[in-house]
C-alpha cells in the first residue's frame, strides 16, 4: 500500500521552493552565459547553424537577451503575485542578459557589417538598428552598477536607475518586430509578454494616491 | 522581340576541367537517371565563371513563407505539398487561354541548364544551377494578344498542405507580376529543376519563375496561374509594404532597401568569418537588362 498523499496547498509549495531555492547559488549563471555564447559560435564555425550562420547567430543571442530580460522582469511580480522568491537571482539574470546583448552586437557588427563605417551609417540610418542601439545603450550604466558597491553608494538613485530595464526591454522587442517581414507572430509575443509584466508592476493602489497628491 | 539567349564566352570563361568533368557527370547522371530532360549547354550570362553552391545549400536555406518564415521551415515542410498532377492555367489576354498540364507543357519545351546568380532582398546571395525553359516560350504557346503589356503570377494555395498559409504573414496567395518585356527577356526563365534533378518543393516544385536580375521575391514559386494583362498586377510584397517592395525590384546596390543597405551582400554558406561581396548592378546581368529601362528613374521605380 502506497502512503496516503498528504495535500500540498499552493503556499507551502512556493515555502518549500523559496526554501531549496535558497541553496541554489546564483553564479553559475556567468559560466551558463559565456557558455552558450561559445557553443552557439562552435555551431556556427561547425555547419551547426545551417548554411548561413551569421544571422542564425544574431538570432539566436538577440532572443537569448529577450528571454533574459522577460525572467528578470518576472522576478518582482512573482514576488509579488505568488509569493516566490527569485530577488537573490535577478543580478546574474540582468548580467547574462547583458552578456548577450553584447555577443549580438559584436556578431552583427564584427561578423555581418564587418567595418565601423556600416556599423555606423546603420544606426543612424536605420530606425530598427537605432531602437536596437537605443535599448543596448541603456543597458550599459545597469551592467556598470550591478554590484553591492553601486547599490550602497547610489542609495534611492540606484532603484531610479534600474527601472531603465523597463525601457530597454520594451526597445529590444520592438527592435525585433521592425526586422522581421510580413505579420510574423513570434516578435509580437514577445512585446506583448514584456507588456503584461510591465503592467503587473502598476499597482493601482498607489497610482491613485499619486493623482490624489497630484 | 525575345531573341535566344546567345553565349558571348571569351577565354575568361573556360570551364577548369575539374569542374567541367563534375558537370559531365552530373549531366551524365541526370540524363540517365531521367531519361527525358535535354540539357544544353552551360551558358554563361556574365565574362566571369560562376560556381554554382552546393545542392545542400541550394535546397536547404529558403525562403516560402507558405511553409513557414524561418529559413529550414520549407525545406522541413513543403514534403506536404502535392506536386502531381499539376497545370498551369494561362489566361487574360492571350489566343490559347485554357489549363496546360506541366506534362504537356514540358514535352513542348527544351530545358537547359542556367547558372545564375540569386540575390535575395535580405542581403543574401547563392549561385543556382537551375534547369529550365524560358518563359517566352510558354507565352507564345498561348499566344499573347498586342494588348498585352504585363504578366500576374500566382503560387499555389492550399492551407491544408502550407502550413505557413494558416497564419495571415502575407495576403495569400502570393502573387507576383513582370512587364511584358521583362517576361519575354531570354533570361527570364520558368525553372524545373536544380542541379538536372527534379527542382525540390522548397524550392518551388514543379515550375517556379526566375527572374534573375531581380530580388528573389519576384522569382514566385509553384506557379498555377499567368494572367497576361493590360495593367500593372497587385505584387504581394508590395501590397504587404508599398514603401519597401516596389514592382521592379531590381538589384540594385545605390538603392537601399527601407531598413538595409542593398551596396553588399552576403554570399551563402561562406561559414562565419566570410566578407561580405559587393552587389552588382542589376545583379551583374546589367549588360543584358540596362536597356528595358533607359529613362527611368530608377530611384523612384525601385
Amino acid at each position: 500500500m502506497a502512503d496516503p498523499v498528504a495535500p500540498v496547498s499552493f503556499t507551502s509549495l512556493i515555502e518549500t521552493a523559496n526554501l531549496q531555492l535558497r541553496r541554489v547559488p546564483a553564479w553559475p549563471a556567468y559560466p551558463l552565459a559565456f557558455g552558450y555564447v561559445g557553443w552557439l559560435v562552435w555551431l556556427g564555425a561547425t555547419g551547426g547553424l545551417g548554411v548561413e550562420p551569421v544571422v542564425a547567430l544574431q538570432r539566436a543571442l538577440g532572443e537569448a537577451a529577450l528571454y533574459l530580460l522577460i525572467a528578470g522582469l518576472a522576478v518582482t511580480p512573482l514576488r509579488r503575485h505568488a509569493g516566490l522568491n527569485l530577488l537573490k537571482f535577478r543580478r546574474a539574470l540582468g548580467l547574462s542578459c547583458f552578456i548577450f546583448v553584447v555577443a549580438h552586437f559584436l556578431a552583427w557588427a564584427v561578423l555581418d557589417l564587418q567595418s565601423l563605417g556600416r556599423v555606423w551609417a546603420d544606426i543612424v540610418k536605420r530606425p530598427y538598428i537605432t531602437v536596437g542601439m537605443a535599448g543596448f545603450a541603456l543597458l550599459i550604466p545597469l551592467a556598470l552598477t550591478s554590484n553591492n558597491w553601486s547599490i550602497r553608494h547610489l542609495g534611492a538613485r540606484w532603484r531610479q536607475l534600474h527601472r531603465l530595464t523597463y525601457a530597454a526591454a520594451l526597445l529590444g522587442a520592438v527592435h525585433y518586430i521592425m526586422l522581421v517581414k510580413g505579420f510574423q507572430m513570434r516578435p509580437l509575443i514577445f512585446l506583448a509578454v514584456i507588456l503584461i509584466l510591465l503592467l503587473l508592476r502598476l499597482r493601482p493602489g498607489r497610482l491613485a494616491m499619486r493623482f490624489q497628491r497630484g | 522581340m525575345a531573341r535566344r539567349w546567345t553565349n558571348r564566352l571569351t577565354e575568361n570563361d573556360i570551364t577548369p576541367e575539374a569542374a567541367f568533368l563534375n558537370r559531365r557527370q552530373i549531366m551524365a547522371g541526370a540524363l540517365g537517371a531521367a531519361g527525358a530532360s535535354l540539357m544544353g549547354l552551360p551558358q554563361a550570362a556574365h565574362a566571369e565563371a560562376l560556381t554554382p553552391h552546393p545542392w545542400e545549400d541550394i535546397t536547404s536555406y529558403n525562403n516560402y513563407y507558405e511553409f513557414g518564415t524561418g529559413k529550414d521551415d520549407p525545406a522541413q515542410n513543403a514534403h506536404q505539398l502535392t506536386t502531381a498532377p499539376w497545370s498551369v492555367t494561362i489566361d487574360g489576354l492571350v489566343e490559347r487561354p485554357g489549363q496546360y498540364a506541366f506534362e504537356d507543357i514540358l514535352a513542348k519545351m527544351t530545358i537547359e541548364e542556367r547558372i545564375y546568380r540569386f540575390r535575395c532582398v535580405e542581403a543574401w546571395s547563392m549561385v543556382v544551377p537551375w534547369n529550365g525553359f524560358e518563359l517566352a516560350d510558354l507565352l507564345n504557346l498561348a499566344g499573347v494578344t498586342s494588348d498585352a503589356k504585363y504578366v500576374a503570377f500566382e503560387t499555389v494555395l492550399r492551407p491544408e498542405e502550407m502550413p505557413g498559409t494558416r497564419t495571415r504573414v502575407l495576403d495569400w496567395p502570393y502573387v507576383e507580376g513582370l512587364r511584358l518585356d521583362e517576361a519575354m527577356h531570354p533570361l527570364t526563365i520558368m525553372a524545373t529543376g536544380i542541379y538536372g534533378r527534379d527542382i525540390p518543393n522548397q524550392n518551388g516544385a514543379p515550375l517556379r519563375l526566375v527572374v534573375p536580375w531581380k530580388y528573389g521575391f519576384k522569382s514566385i514559386k509553384s506557379v498555377v496561374r499567368i494572367t497576361l494583362t493590360d495593367k500593372e498586377p497587385p505584387t504581394s510584397w508590395n501590397k504587404a509594404n508599398a514603401r519597401e517592395y516596389g514592382f521592379y525590384s531590381n538589384v540594385n546596390p545605390e538603392v537601399d532597401h527601407r531598413r538595409w543597405s542593398q551596396a553588399s551582400e552576403r554570399v551563402i554558406g561562406g561559414g562565419l568569418f566570410a566578407k561580405r561581396q559587393p552587389t552588382l548592378m542589376f545583379n551583374g546581368y546589367e549588360d543584358e537588362v540596362a536597356s528595358l529601362y533607359k529613362g527611368m528613374d530608377l530611384t523612384r521605380f525601385f
